[in-house]
């Protein structure tokens, strides 16, 4: 729970003093350091407009930081978007099989890494299904699916649950979790969600409201694989009252 | 949505009526009207102004020697239509395509669109009749002036509709400018292409019509018929090609709703606003 005051630039992800100000003047991040190793998830939570998504998207390299630098494993990057972002036109199966047939993967291994990416996700029986019959969580699982066919050493997540439902919501987590588990990728996730943050990470850094600062950072040390009921234990709810104090310090 | 899936099963039957029913009691009532104007309120030396309906039918539609001019001049018609309409549809397509790869282009092209749209049809016939004749050519361009800018217009916004998201998407991944094209872009346009289609399929049968009336050389089409039956008070035939050319509108828009429904239809949420 103390400031990590780690300075080793290793990890698949790092920023280094990253700041980034907009041409019209808004400054959205300042001065950001993190890394984020493999085997870490990392969640930052923040009040919206903070500019947690433009962290992300510096981190994806869809933007270029004003200042300082980012270094990021992109090659196979893993990106969930807020919405499920899914071809409308293209059935499950072949939504998923999307970042493969970018990335020029032959047809015949394409179906089989969606097929397992499919199945780790639990949409096995709706590969035929188009986006317009599937419901908003299953949406989302898809689009995870897309994603994990890559095996992608880095792993970004910009709020992805932020519109389902909370029952459909904490399924997804455990799930996401469950996938960190046996995907071991380096895990950055976006939410303002604390219970969600706490939830999922190794470490969760509280970001201020703009410019973004990093103005907190929690180590989450619950032992993985973690289990629903751990959102009723009397510890978890006392790290979220810490990371809500300090969301709240940042507020003002 | 929710009312089509109640369409299945016991009501199926209930839906059909009522999808039905209505419009067969608007058509009774109107030729009810018909009837009242024709035998009730024209006198009888002025009833070739509006013949009863039995009679429309005996003579315009029954009679083949009447009824075969009228599908012979609906089919050169409909000829000058679709390949008025093909034309806009390829120029259409091309000019929407380079004008969502650059907003230099977009700008560049936008208001000669605007002011193609904007020219009235009659201003132009002398230079279209100049340049050239009297004949089929003319009515095609007609109709490919008329059509043009809703295909353009709703090409380029389905184009520029794809998902920012998706987008970035395409980005992380490295896709190139024809891949974008060819699987983001492209297919995220269908929609409003389709829509665009089934404006510009309505406006080339009225520009087929229309180039008719002024460029009546050769295979004159439906427009010629009409001003034929009009000068020659031959109200029968006069009503029985119009509503025919209606039918011919109303054909041409079902078709290319049921292309689309065929081309889209499994994945897209159409709106009609019907059920």
């Amino acid at each position: 729970m103390q400031p990590d005051q780690k300075t080793s630039v290793t990890g698949s992800l790092a920023f280094e003093e990253t700041g980034m100000v907009f041409p019209d003047g808004t400054e959205a991040l300042q001065n950001i350091s993190f890394t984020v190793d493999k085997g870490e998830f990392v969640t930052v939570v923040g009040p919206s407009g903070c500019g947690k998504s433009t962290l992300l998207k510096i981190a994806s390299g869809l933007l270029e930081p004003s200042s300082g630098s980012v270094r990021a494993d992109r090659d196979q990057l893993g990106y969930v978007f807020q919405d499920a972002t899914l071809l409308d036109w293209r059935t499950v199966q072949d939504n998923v099989e999307l970042l493969a047939e970018l990335h020029g993967v032959g047809a015949q291994e394409r179906k089989q890494i969606a097929a397992e990416a499919i199945d780790l996700v639990g949409l096995s029986g709706f590969e035929s299904h188009y986006p317009k019959a599937l419901s908003g969580g299953m949406k989302m699982r898809a689009s995870l699916a897309r994603s994990l066919t890559l095996k992608p050493p880095v792993f970004l997540f910009d709020e992805p649950f932020s519109a389902v439902d909370e029952i459909t919501r904490e399924h997804l987590n455990d799930e996401t979790q469950r996938l960190f588990q046996t995907e071991e990728f380096a895990g950055l996730f976006i939410t303002h969600s604390i219970s969600e943050a706490v939830f999922l990470s190794t470490r969760v850094l509280v970001m201020s409201a703009r410019p973004g600062r990093i103005v907190a950072e929690f180590d989450i040390s619950f032992d993985y694989p973690r289990l629903p009921e751990l959102r009723f234990d009397p510890s978890f709810a006392e790290l979220c009252g810490q990371v809500s104090l300090k969301l709240r310090g940042s507020h003002s | 949505m929710s009312s089509r899936s109640a369409t299945k099963g016991p009501g199926t039957v209930r839906s059909l009526s009522e999808r039905v029913l209505p419009p067969i009691f608007l058509g009774s009532g109107f030729i009810g009207i018909w009837y009242l104007i024709s035998y009730g309120i024209l006198e009888p030396r002025r009833r070739f102004l509006l013949r009863p309906p039995h009679e429309v039918l005996q003579v315009g539609f029954l009679d083949w020697d009447n009824f075969s001019p009228i599908l012979r001049a609906l089919w050169s018609s409909t000829k000058v239509a679709m390949i008025g309409l093909g034309i806009a549809i390829c120029i259409g397509f091309v000019l929407a395509t380079l004008m969502s790869q650059a907003k230099i282009v977009e700008r560049a092209i936008f208001p000669f669109a605007v002011t193609l749209q904007a020219i009235p049809i009659l201003a132009i016939v002398p230079l279209i009749s100049f340049w050239f004749g009297t004949g089929q050519t003319s009515r095609v361009v007609v109709c490919v002036i008329i059509s043009l800018f809703p295909i353009i217009m709703n090409t380029l916004f389905g184009l520029q509709s794809a998902d920012r998201g998706l987008h970035d998407l395409f980005t992380l991944h490295h896709a190139g400018r024809m891949t974008r094209m060819r699987k983001l872009m492209f297919p995220s346009a269908l929609p409003a292409v389709f829509a665009g289609l089934r404006i510009s399929a309505g406006l080339s049968v009225i520009g087929a019509i229309v180039g008719d009336f002024f460029f009546g050389k050769g295979d004159a089409g439906i427009g010629q018929l009409l001003r034929k039956h009009a000068s020659q008070l031959a109200g029968e035939e006069l009503l029985a090609a119009v509503l025919m050319s209606s039918a011919l509108g109303v054909t041409v828009f079902l078709f290319f709703g049921w292309i689309q429904e065929r081309a889209i239809g499994r994945w897209y949420e159409t709106t009609t606003g019907v059920d």
